[in-house]
């Protein structure tokens, strides 16, 4: 196996491989039309082909890893609203907070659903004593409208079903009345397990823990609703329909039926939502129309390729063959960093173009560094074999320790763990994400394939001329 | 060999001309701060075929007629038909009434983009910004002693690193004066890559330093150095060139909303690759001065 690895032709072999598979991701959706007309002499049928080719899905393992091989484009790209929310958390008890919080961001989540959003994404975070939320909402533009959704205190009540008028036919859902009971009066929902130690205890069941009006409410609408379902709603959806069993007297009532874990895990979280209400108010809000991105990034991509065509032809007119081969070593770098970002999937913004712009520069310092240790050994006038190894073999030192300088701030940066005290902003993370991919996969472009495509083609073209 | 390290005190001179004018500027002009550090809002209109010339004097006039709005400034961005008002926070609905009033002027006005930060916000990431850019130096600077085993070559890349630091600074408050540039987020995730970038390359020519050392263990300091900034500086100047390049290209032909970004990147790998041979060295000989070894 070593022997295998040892052959540089194996590993360009694998290379190669690996740099079709890679185009393959990297292909967008190209629609290839053909309609040729055979000459008479041949039959004179016309040829059609109309197809999509590129764009490929990835579906493997059974379907177990499965990507939309598109790239995800950032708010600041694709355009869209960008909210960033604090929870006043002043009425919740402390142990409560995170809990709310969980609940805030699920029904942020289901009104965004209802409007239909499909590129949306909510995320919490919880620095020291802030409760944060930052909705994103691509290729929407009316702030208006999406403010006032998002921005309101989850309404929880419940109702009893009327069982003197018919069911919806279409549904089967009864029709349910409302109470005066409501969110105010849930103190918590929590997921219990059976404490019947003599019954399969492992079922998790749904407890509801009510203030003292809302144990006083509760006591009246079970007594006279015994048999009866009594529905839970939030934001004027059915979360949950008991039945009522028997009267509950102490304001803690226990909802049972074959839940899953999860399942139980997500009812509490939404009816915790309405049981800990939570105001929010607007910290920072942006909204970037749909053609300010795109023109940046095809403005962009057109400076990215002037810069790598500048730098390609550097790299030859002042390396000669050396630097054609890392020219190739480039290119693949540039062919690999896309498609990683397409598999990961990498969300990427403007500063995140910049920063993979800016990582095409610093991937050939390697292979720079590499070089310039050659020149110097051949100066030396060592055989050119042994120049070549050493240059690749003594630079190393330089090459790990100057990049690893630029792994710590890209690390700051990103700033991994959530550290209260560094910045968390979005763009910055972009920025420090498609840096350090950029490094490591420079790494092994510019030392790995440039090493094997010289071993193979630059000591060629050396026997071949002399 | 190149004796690089006879123009030691020219190189001094020529940093410290730029830390000067770096200083002053900073002193007299200073940065100006983005809405992403002092809150406020910002609003990107576009006025297609207006019906009459456009003022930003006149347009000011209008929109301060909105009530609770507070104009900092209007400006108009070049090649497009786009303004940018800054404003104090305002909320939805005073946006659309900027709007319609600016409709009213000059017919048809779109909505670019509009941002608002809350004046917590503001501070709460200046506070995180500045623990950033401690936490990244000083990671930095113990990684470099803890690599050399020696406070000294530590201390000259810090050194450095300050030295490339202040002067993208300087050089933006001297843009801000000039054109009206402003500090955002961005700028700060700029020195930071500049902050990296600048020990990168010092790290090179140190190791080549160390290197010699081994080889050579009885030699001058100075010829060592020598040695080492001679096998380093083609290295050190091709590299930058690649990125030069590369920025050069996203700074004139990139979206306007990189574009300062790239700039002051820019201006960080100029620096950072003159301060590492022509700052960090000749400080670690003036270090070196003071001890007979390494």
């Amino acid at each position: 196996m070593k022997k295998f690895f040892q052959n540089p032709k194996n590993v360009l072999l694998m290379v190669m491989t690996l740099v079709a598979f890679v185009i393959m991701i990297d292909l967008p959706l190209i629609p290839v039309k053909i309609n040729y007309e055979l000459p008479k002499f041949l039959g004179g049928q016309t040829i059609k082909y109309d197809r999509m080719i590129g764009g490929y899905d990835l579906y493997a393992f059974n379907g177990k890893l499965r990507r939309d091989l598109s790239i995800r484009k950032g708010l600041d790209i694709a355009g869209g609203v960008s909210v960033l929310l604090e929870a006043d958390m002043s009425s919740i008890v402390d142990s409560d907070r995170a809990d709310a919080l969980n609940s805030l961001k699920d029904v942020i989540e289901r009104r965004v659903n209802l409007l239909g959003i499909s590129e949306a994404s909510v995320q919490t975070s919880n620095v020291s004593d802030k409760y944060r939320i930052i909705v994103e909402l691509a290729g929407v533009f009316d702030t208006n409208q999406a403010l006032s959704t998002i921005g309101q205190v989850a309404q929880l009540d419940f109702r009893i079903e009327d069982t003197e008028t018919p069911p919806d036919e279409t549904t089967g859902v009864p029709n349910f009345i409302p109470t005066d009971l409501s969110g105010a009066n849930l103190q918590k929902a929590s997921v219990v397990f059976d404490q019947d130690q003599t019954l399969n205890s492992s079922e998790p069941k749904i407890q509801l823990q009510f203030n003292t009006e809302g144990a006083k409410k509760f006591k009246e609408i079970t007594e006279q609703n015994i048999g009866k379902r009594v529905a839970i709603y939030l934001d004027n959806q059915i979360v949950i329909a008991p039945v009522v069993q028997s009267a509950i007297l102490d304001g803690r009532a226990i909802i049972t039926g074959q839940f899953t874990l999860d399942d139980a895990k997500i009812l509490v979280t939404q009816l915790n939502a309405g049981a800990l209400p939570v105001p929010v108010k607007v910290l920072e809000q942006r909204t970037v129309g749909p053609t300010l991105g795109q023109e940046s990034v095809n403005k962009s991509v057109f400076a990215g390729i002037v810069g790598l065509s500048l730098v390609i032809l550097f790299m030859i007119f002042y390396y000669g063959r050396l630097g054609f081969l890392a020219s190739i070593a480039l290119v693949i770098y540039g062919l690999v960093t896309l498609a990683i970002y397409k598999f990961v999937p990498v969300v990427l913004t403007l500063p995140g173009l910049a920063g993979f712009i800016l990582s095409i520069g610093m991937a050939v310092d390697a292979n720079i560094l590499i070089f310039e240790r050659i020149k110097e050994e051949l100066r030396l006038d060592k055989p050119l074999s042994i120049a070549l190894e050493n240059g690749f073999g003594r630079s190393w030192d330089s090459i790990r320790d100057a990049n690893l300088v630029t792994i710590i701030t890209a690390f700051i940066l990103f700033n991994p763990f959530e550290w209260g005290f560094l910045p968390t902003s979005g763009p910055v993370r972009g920025f420090a994400l498609t840096l350090a991919l950029g490094i490591f996969i420079s790494l092994f472009t510019g030392v790995i394939i440039t090493r094997n495509l010289v071993r193979v083609f630059y000591k060629r073209s050396l026997r071949t001329k002399k | 060999m190149i004796n690089f390290m006879k123009f030691r005190n020219l190189y001094f001179l020529i940093s410290g001309i730029f830390l000067l004018a770096s200083i002053l500027s900073l002193i007299f002009w200073g940065l100006r701060p983005a809405i992403d550090f002092t809150g406020g809002a910002l609003l990107e209109v576009t006025i297609e075929n207006p019906e009459k010339i456009i003022a930003t004097d006149d347009m000011e006039t209008f929109v301060s007629e909105v009530s609770d709005v507070k104009i900092n400034s209007i400006q108009s961005v070049s090649d497009t038909q786009n303004y940018i008002l800054k404003l104090n926070n305002i909320d939805e609905a005073k946006k659309t009434e900027i709007i319609s009033k600016l409709e009213e002027q000059y017919q048809t006005v779109t909505e670019i983009r509009f941002e608002t930060v809350g004046p917590t916000l503001g501070k709460e990431l200046l506070v995180k910004t500045a623990a950033a850019i401690l936490i990244a130096a000083a990671l930095i600077l113990l990684y470099v002693a803890y690599q050399f085993k020696s406070r000294i070559y530590g201390m000259s890349a810090i050194l450095a690193m300050l030295h490339d630091t202040l002067i993208l600074v300087g050089s933006f408050a001297i843009f801000g004066r000039l054109a009206g540039v402003e500090i955002d987020t961005l700028f700060v995730t700029a020195v930071l890559t500049t902050l990296s970038f600048s020990v990168h390359d010092t790290i090179v020519v140190f190791d080549r330093i160390r290197e010699s050392l081994k080889q050579s263990p009885n030699s001058k300091p100075v010829d060592l150095v020598n040695k080492a900034v001679t096998g380093t500086l083609s290295r050190s100047i091709n590299n930058s060139m690649t990125i030069i390049f590369m920025l050069t290209a996203l700074s004139l032909l990139g979206g306007i909303s990189i574009k300062w970004f790239s700039v002051a990147l820019l201006v960080g790998t100029v620096t950072g690759t003159y301060s590492s041979t022509f700052v960090a060295v000749p400080l670690l000989l003036v270090f070196l001065r003071n001890k007979k070894t390494f």
